[in-house]
């Protein structure tokens, strides 16, 4: 690792703790309430009392998007987490299963991969219904073919190594050898992929939330705030400029860190 | 039986499978809106409709909904066969109507965006030479993919609209009310476009095959433009799907950003609405457009890429 690439991934960790911090709680970094109003304090730019400014109810918009980190995180990694592991059991199954099951398995994946991946989470947050579950339900089933497919791949080089064989021959079980020789082998890249994942979850969540299918008002979600702020862009520029700038910062983060995971696993 | 050229084997195929991506979004599309709660014909009148009961009766009998699952599906892939996707609860016309009426703005958005993403691509892999250049351009990538659509494009009108005042804040059918959206919506896919260029374009120079060229006594500039970019350009044909469905999906943001009339705001509206039948449309026709790209990239990258034709003769 180069100097530079030490320096960014630290600041990348440091972020990441941050989110952290401001996930758990939030008031520890700023002690003010993300929905208490003060109508005459409305439109505040940036000053040291409001170092991000206020909303158009006199909201703190520093306090809101600390407090959004929680739902925005959360819903990210749910997200992530669920299909990953759906992923990971729908691809090493049609790696492992005989050829017919793999064959419709594939063909349904590559079926739902013709959608593009934010209309498919909208269209599956129009069925089951707006708000954070809903949001993160959708997030993870548009996600699974990506993981599926990666999973598949790597079942079927694991397959034929040596040791697998081994085992088949020894007379284990398929679904035991799956479990202890191939999903350790598949699930290094799975894990680079997810970490960046996790970012690309938090964009789609806040993109829905912006369309007003997510969370719902007066909850602080990035989304929900940068909505705020478009509809008051000519007056209150801050409103809709911090939350993008913690969404990209998150995303940032994630994907350095996702690369460093990947570089890892591609040495091992 | 004489046997099919290559190319025409692979067309079949493709078309095949074309046909199996439509059916098969269709047929989910027709589950998943089954599995919708809630009564079409309520949704239809709206809550507020002071309809009587035989009323509903008569309306589900003029929709088919009174038959059998199946009869509904098979009714259903016949009118699909013959273009016809069905009527809107809401806007009171039919579903091809609403999608022609609404296209053509967002294919002048989307087209004009993957111009600009791909000069954008090919200004920043041409023009970022050298150690330093590429690692700026490389970072400055990696930041306009991070960084959420919608916000870029509230970003660009609060500086170009609002501040500036060069283009317009409202929406309006004038080409510079075009240029912040597209801007918006080509600044991630460039950057995706550009990332996947560079990889190829370096890779390629690395090659047995450039060190002959360099050998032969080629130049510097030749090399890029002769090898290094077609070589690039087949990484960058291959994720062509991928990249047009982020524009279809992109659209939905930007034009709502934007307050632009378009397919996305019509699926917005219709997902709100649970005007089901309008959804079940676009879902059809942008799984269409996704496997249609999809196999032009296939074909193009036969012509591009010798190894993949002979690869298949083989």
């Amino acid at each position: 690792m180069s100097a530079v690439q030490r320096v960014v991934m630290v600041v990348a960790i440091a972020v990441a703790a941050v989110l952290v911090i401001a996930a758990i709680a939030p008031t520890l970094l700023w002690p003010l309430d993300p929905l208490a109003t003060d109508p005459g304090g409305a439109f505040a730019p940036p000053s040291a009392a409001h170092p991000f400014g206020t909303d158009q109810s006199g909201r703190d918009v520093l306090a809101r998007v600390l407090a959004g980190t929680r739902l925005s995180l959360g819903v990210g990694l749910a997200a992530t987490t669920a299909a990953l592991v759906v992923g990971l059991a729908i691809g090493t199954a049609s790696g492992f299963a005989g050829r017919g099951v793999d064959s419709v398995l594939t063909r349904a994946i590559e079926v739902i991969t013709a959608f593009p991946e934010f209309l498919l989470a909208l269209v599956i947050v129009a069925i089951i219904g707006p708000g954070p579950i809903g949001v993160a339900v959708a997030i993870s089933i548009a996600a699974v073919p990506a993981y599926a497919r990666v999973a598949r791949a790597g079942t079927l080089s694991a397959r034929r190594a040596g040791h697998v064989t081994a085992a088949r021959v020894l007379g284990v079980g398929a679904v035991r050898t799956a479990w202890r020789h191939v999903v350790p082998a598949v699930m290094g890249p799975l894990l680079a992929m997810a970490t960046i994942g996790v970012g690309m979850a938090i964009v789609t969540a806040a993109g829905l939330a912006f369309l007003g299918l997510g969370a719902q008002p007066p909850t602080p979600e990035w989304g929900l705030i940068l909505d705020d702020g478009r509809n008051h862009l000519g007056r209150a520029w801050w409103i809709a400029l911090f939350p993008g700038i913690a969404i990209t910062v998150t995303v940032l983060a994630t994907s350095v860190i996702g690369r460093a995971v990947r570089r890892r696993v591609e040495a091992a | 039986m004489r046997r099919l050229p290559g190319w025409a084997a692979e067309l079949l195929r493709g078309l095949g499978g074309l046909l199996v991506v439509v059916w098969g979004a269709a047929t989910l599309g027709f589950l998943a809106v089954r599995l919708v709660p809630g009564d079409p014909v309520d949704t239809m009148l709206g809550i507020h409709a002071q309809v009587g009961e035989h009323i509903k009766e008569q309306i589900r009998i003029d929709l088919g909904l009174d038959r059998s699952p199946l009869e509904q599906y098979l009714a259903y892939l016949g009118r699909l066969l013959t273009g016809d996707l069905g009527r809107s609860y809401q806007l009171n016309t039919t579903v091809v109507e609403v999608i022609g009426q609404q296209l053509p703005s967002t294919l002048q958005l989307t087209a004009a965006a993957m111009v600009l993403a791909i000069a954008l691509a090919l200004a920043s892999v041409l023009l970022a030479r050298g150690r330093v250049g590429a690692a700026v351009a490389s970072t400055l990538e990696l930041v306009a993919v991070s960084a959420p659509t919608f916000w870029t494009g509230l970003l660009l009108l609060t500086v170009f609209g609002f501040g500036l005042g060069w283009f317009p804040v409202l929406s309006s059918s004038s080409p510079a009310a075009l240029v912040l959206p597209a801007l918006t919506l080509a600044l991630p896919i460039g950057a995706i476009l550009a990332q996947v260029l560079r990889e190829g374009v370096t890779g390629a120079l690395d090659q047995p095959f450039a060190q002959t060229a360099r050998a032969r006594g080629v130049g510097a500039a030749r090399m890029l433009g002769r090898h290094g970019l077609r070589h690039g350009a087949v990484s960058a044909v291959a994720i062509g799907g991928y990249l047009v469905g982020s524009l279809l999906g992109g659209a939905v943001l930007v034009e709502t950003v934007f307050a632009r009339p378009g397919l996305g705001r019509v699926a917005l509206r219709a997902i709100l609405d649970r005007d089901m039948p309008v959804v079940l449309g676009l879902v059809i026709l942008s799984a269409l457009v996704v496997a249609t790209v999809n196999l032009l990239v296939d074909l193009v990258l036969r012509r591009l890429d010798p190894r993949i034709r002979l690869g298949a003769a083989r």
